[in-house]
């Protein structure tokens, strides 16, 4: 639909007017591929097209040649900061085809682990959102008071980053009493700190003059074009999968839904923040309601024949994973939907002046990074020729067009 | 400006960051239970080959020789998942806390 209202636009006027600035595959402050060809008047945005298919790794099509065990850690990979949240997602889709319970200290303990990862994960965002806006000193205080739910989630998992703690059937370490002791003294120094970022955020006149009545997306928009998670929250919307369909025991650990209704970028900052605060509330209510028992069931290599759907709260946003069995050791297919590939429209959107909002080029960084971008995520499929090795992207018109050829 | 005060604190304080390698070695935090470098001992070892078919990333080969099938472990492949030390009924196999792995020799990655 963009697409045909940039060439309406390109017949109205003349090319002194109008030009195209592209962004990507390669720039300084995605990091990860994907391109975004602006159409400018001036300094104002007035279109975007994006194209985030570069980096397919055929990571679906690859879960059906690997049994289950081995899927646990290839799941992990599709994204290294979420990826607790994965492997909790693929885990409950595997356990529900088993139709088994996981008893409730292996649930504890997962969403203990999950909450830390959230942590982790809105504090390395808090750091690239004021380092896309030129604040480093805030991004390197940040990230220094990162290390230190960094070092909690190593001691507890093994790993800084790549925990391998979720296995079917519950989690694959238990927590000592030592280590509850060292994450409650972990929460107090990161309240602290956290605390403090808040007073940053609200009283600072650079991000403020930065994030302010930048990126503006109305809760009408965030519902027509599906945008999840912190985007979403950010535009007054009061959702959350965490509340509205709990899963891990969710519905034990009290927590509150933020909301803002500011509906830009400062705002999704500000969920953010007030999101990790409650996080370490909820660690903290885990560690101290922690029942004693059983972390793990021993199930069956091959779940029965069955299908599964199951949604996770990742820190980007609602995470669904679908998963097919035919009682062998290997899923029949499996398809996950990632949260960046949700908020897509949502950025363009932003990003795109109309009705007296205007948008700067000097806005697209930090707009573009407000959705939290795991672009790695977002490359849905390619066509590929075994037989002669050809790789290739198809668009929707040409799809469309193979189609009609073929009868179909 | 809200940052000030801190900015002024920090000043007189201590370099967060760790001067690894070259200072500093003792400081680098290294938790229990890390997951680093295999050891493998050949002498519990049945060949049950568990390990092989519950790797993720095929870093476990199985060769033949005079005790039977056994594996060696590739640490270039290898994803330091503990897949292998959790399914072992021998427990032949141990992730230890070594975690410097880098060589110059490839056959430093190679665990008989």
């Amino acid at each position: 639909m963009q697409k045909e209202e940039l060439r309406s636009e390109d017949k109205k006027s003349s090319y002194e007017l109008f030009f195209d600035i592209p962004v990507g595959p390669q720039h300084p402050a995605l990091k990860e591929p994907a391109f975004f060809k602006f159409k400018v008047e001036g300094e104002r945005v007035i279109g975007v097209d994006a194209d985030v298919s570069y980096n397919h790794r055929g990571i679906e099509k690859a879960l059906e040649q690997r049994n289950y065990i081995q899927n646990i850690y290839l799941i992990e990979r599709i994204c290294g900061i979420c990826n607790v949240a994965h492997t909790l997602c693929y885990a409950q889709a595997v356990e529900q085809i088993h139709g088994k319970e996981i008893p409730p200290r292996a649930n504890y303990i997962r969403l203990m682990i999950e909450e830390l990862a959230r942590i982790h994960s809105h504090t390395l965002w808090l750091g690239v959102a004021a380092h896309e806006i030129g604040f480093d000193t805030l991004f390197m205080y940040v990230w220094r008071d990162r290390e230190v739910v960094m070092d909690l989630i190593e001691m507890l998992t093994g790993n800084r980053v790549t925990t391998a703690i979720n296995t079917i059937g519950g989690v694959r370490r238990d927590v000592s009493d030592e280590a509850k002791y060292k994450v409650k003294k972990g929460m107090d120094i990161l309240e602290e700190r956290l605390k403090y970022y808040k007073k940053v955020a609200i009283n600072d006149p650079t991000i403020n003059a930065r994030c302010s009545g930048v990126g503006i997306l109305k809760p009408r928009d965030a519902i027509k074009l599906c945008a999840v998670g912190p985007t979403l929250r950010a535009s007054g919307i009061k959702n959350d999968v965490r509340a509205d369909d709990p899963y891990a025991l969710h519905d034990e650990v009290p927590f509150n839904v933020i909301t803002y209704d500011t509906m830009d970028v400062l705002a999704r900052v500000l969920v953010r923040v007030d999101e990790t605060l409650e996080s370490v509330n909820m660690v903290r209510y885990c560690v101290d309601h922690m029942p004693s028992g059983e972390v793990k069931i021993k199930l069956p290599l091959s779940p029965p024949i069955g299908e599964s759907v199951s949604r996770v709260e990742a820190p980007r946003g609602e995470l669904i994973h679908y998963a097919r069995s035919n009682g062998t050791n290997k899923p029949e297919r499996y398809k996950v939907r990632t949260p960046t590939f949700e908020n897509i429209p949502s950025v363009c959107e932003m990003l795109t002046s109309k009705n007296g909002y205007e948008v700067n080029i000097a806005d697209i960084p930090i707009t573009l990074a407000s959705i939290d971008p795991c672009f790695s995520c977002t490359a849905r499929m390619e066509f590929r020729d075994v037989s002669k090795g050809k790789t290739w992207i198809w668009s929707l018109e040409e799809l469309k067009a193979h189609c009609k050829k073929k009868g179909i | 400006m809200s940052m000030l005060k801190e900015i002024q604190k920090s000043l007189f304080k201590k370099k967060a960051t760790v001067l690894y390698p070259f200072k500093e070695r003792e400081k680098v935090h290294i938790p229990e239970g890390l997951r680093g470098k295999i050891v493998f001992d050949r002498e519990k070892c049945t060949g049950c080959l568990l390990c092989s078919r519950f790797c993720p990333s095929g870093a476990c080969e199985i060769v033949v020789d005079e005790k039977g099938k056994r594996p060696i472990f590739h640490l270039e492949l290898c994803l330091f998942c503990a897949q292998c030390q959790e399914v072992c009924p021998k427990g032949a196999i141990k992730l230890t806390e070594e975690f410097e792995l880098a060589a110059f020799d490839k056959k430093a990655f190679t665990i008989r």
